[in-house]
């Protein structure tokens, strides 16, 4: 399964794999709220958390219909499913890509952000921990979204939205846990919470995604 | 080892479209599927590739003995000849060895795979089944977009499989040159398409 991890990330770092689009829109978010919301810095230091978590899900959220389309496309993903490895294995390795591509790179630049939206100082390391904790759940789960999908041209709406209701949970949770951290809060119940919502979601997902692939392929 | 399919009935978009088919390969043989166009060629091979399963009966082969080939080669664009072909080695823990070689694509071998021919493409993607080592081969329409002479180049490699004991069923409409006997798939064409409605269906 290390081998598909390999080809994976060596096929998202070549031109065409969009490994900066996720990114580039995390950035322009950033960027853009304090534009649009006005000088005011103390405002922004109360919405930073919660804007940059919000931004954060919707990059994923950017990338996640090509998790199986372009297996699909080409016809690998048949090749794969008959091939010595699970398609329970494939599901999980493919949610490993998406994160190492989208919800980690995110998670490192979002303190770096933190600086644009005037985020308080003891927010940076709750920030970072809780997206550290939270953005493998979103992975995961778009992972399931993607494989419910694959196989309709232009899924990419359907797989939004059906996505979206089972990441609220992930996004409720892990900013409560930044912005209680900014507001030095005790964050212990949102962040049991927010790490209970991902490693069901790991423990469980790969499973479900595995299931309704093979439904999809027949 | 044999491949051995007993009744089987199999469905494409919630229609039966072939029952009762039954058929045996023994190795060193090969099958040539016929059949017109929507016969359910396709249907019969996913099927006993195990992409789908069957509405009823068995298809009885080895553990992790089958290869199948699809229209589509799987191939990644922005990869190499090479790379493409090692992906689908380390898959099956196999080494590459001289397959490139052997469907004559050692000067192709550091092209990246999106600046081949559809012909070159398709020797690639039937490289794939050397190195899987798997002996029971699936091929739906192998031949396609390949001229005269990668059509004999493949029919050798596939000489050379079932002489070491494989055995190939193969979905084609023209002559590999290869000693086989024909299945019209036609007969078997199911006679009332009754819709399945399942657990399956209604669970999308």
């Amino acid at each position: 399964m290390i081998v598909l991890l390999i080809r994976d990330l060596r096929l998202a770092v070549r031109s065409g794999g969009g490994f900066g689009l996720g990114l580039a829109f995390f950035l322009l978010v950033a960027v853009l709220v304090p534009l649009a919301v006005g000088p005011q810095a103390d405002l922004h230091a109360r919405i930073a958390a919660g804007i940059l978590w919000l931004g954060a899900l919707l990059s994923c959220l950017l990338s996640l219909d090509r998790i199986f389309a372009l297996d699909h496309e080409d016809g690998s993903l048949d090749l794969l499913a008959t091939s010595p490895i699970p398609l329970e294995g494939v599901a999980a390795v493919k949610a490993l890509t998406h994160w190492l591509v989208t919800g980690l790179p995110l998670t490192v630049l979002a303190p770096a952000l933190g600086v644009l939206l005037n985020l308080p100082p003891d927010g940076y390391l709750w920030l970072f921990l809780s997206l550290l904790a939270g953005t493998p759940a979103l992975s995961v789960i778009g992972t399931f979204g993607a494989a419910l999908t694959v196989g309709l041209k232009r899924g990419g709406l359907l797989l939004s939205l059906l996505v979206l209701p089972l990441y609220i949970p992930t996004l409720v949770f892990g900013a409560e846990v930044a912005r209680r951290g900014a507001e030095d809060l005790a964050i212990g119940v949102p962040l049991a919470l927010l790490l209970a919502v991902t490693m069901g979601s790991i423990a469980l997902l790969p499973f479900a995604s595995a299931l309704v692939l093979r439904i999809n392929l027949r | 080892m044999e491949l051995r399919v007993t009744d089987l009935a199999c469905a494409r978009g919630g229609m039966i479209v072939l029952q009762d088919v039954c058929l045996q390969l023994r190795a060193g043989q090969a099958l040539l599927l016929r059949g017109p166009n929507g016969a359910g060629k396709t249907t019969l091979l996913r099927t006993i590739g195990d992409l789908q399963k069957p509405i009823t009966g068995t298809i009885d082969a080895p553990e992790d003995s089958i290869a199948y080939a699809a229209h589509q080669d799987g191939l990644k664009a922005t990869l190499t000849v090479r790379e493409n072909l090692q992906f689908w080695a380390r898959i099956y823990r196999r080494h590459m060895g001289d397959v490139l070689q052997r469907m004559n694509l050692q000067v192709l071998a550091d092209r990246p795979a999106q600046s081949l021919s559809a012909g070159q493409k398709r020797r690639l993607g039937l490289a794939r089944l050397l190195v899987t080592g798997r002996p029971i081969w699936l091929l739906d329409e192998p031949t396609v977009s390949l001229d005269a002479a990668s059509v004999a180049l493949f029919g050798d490699v596939l000489r050379g499989h079932l002489a070491d004991g494989g055995m190939a069923l193969i979905a084609t409409h023209i002559d590999l040159g290869i000693k086989a006997d024909v299945l019209d798939i036609s007969p078997f064409r199911a006679q009332h398409s009754v819709p399945q409605a399942g657990f399956e269906e209604a669970f999308l």
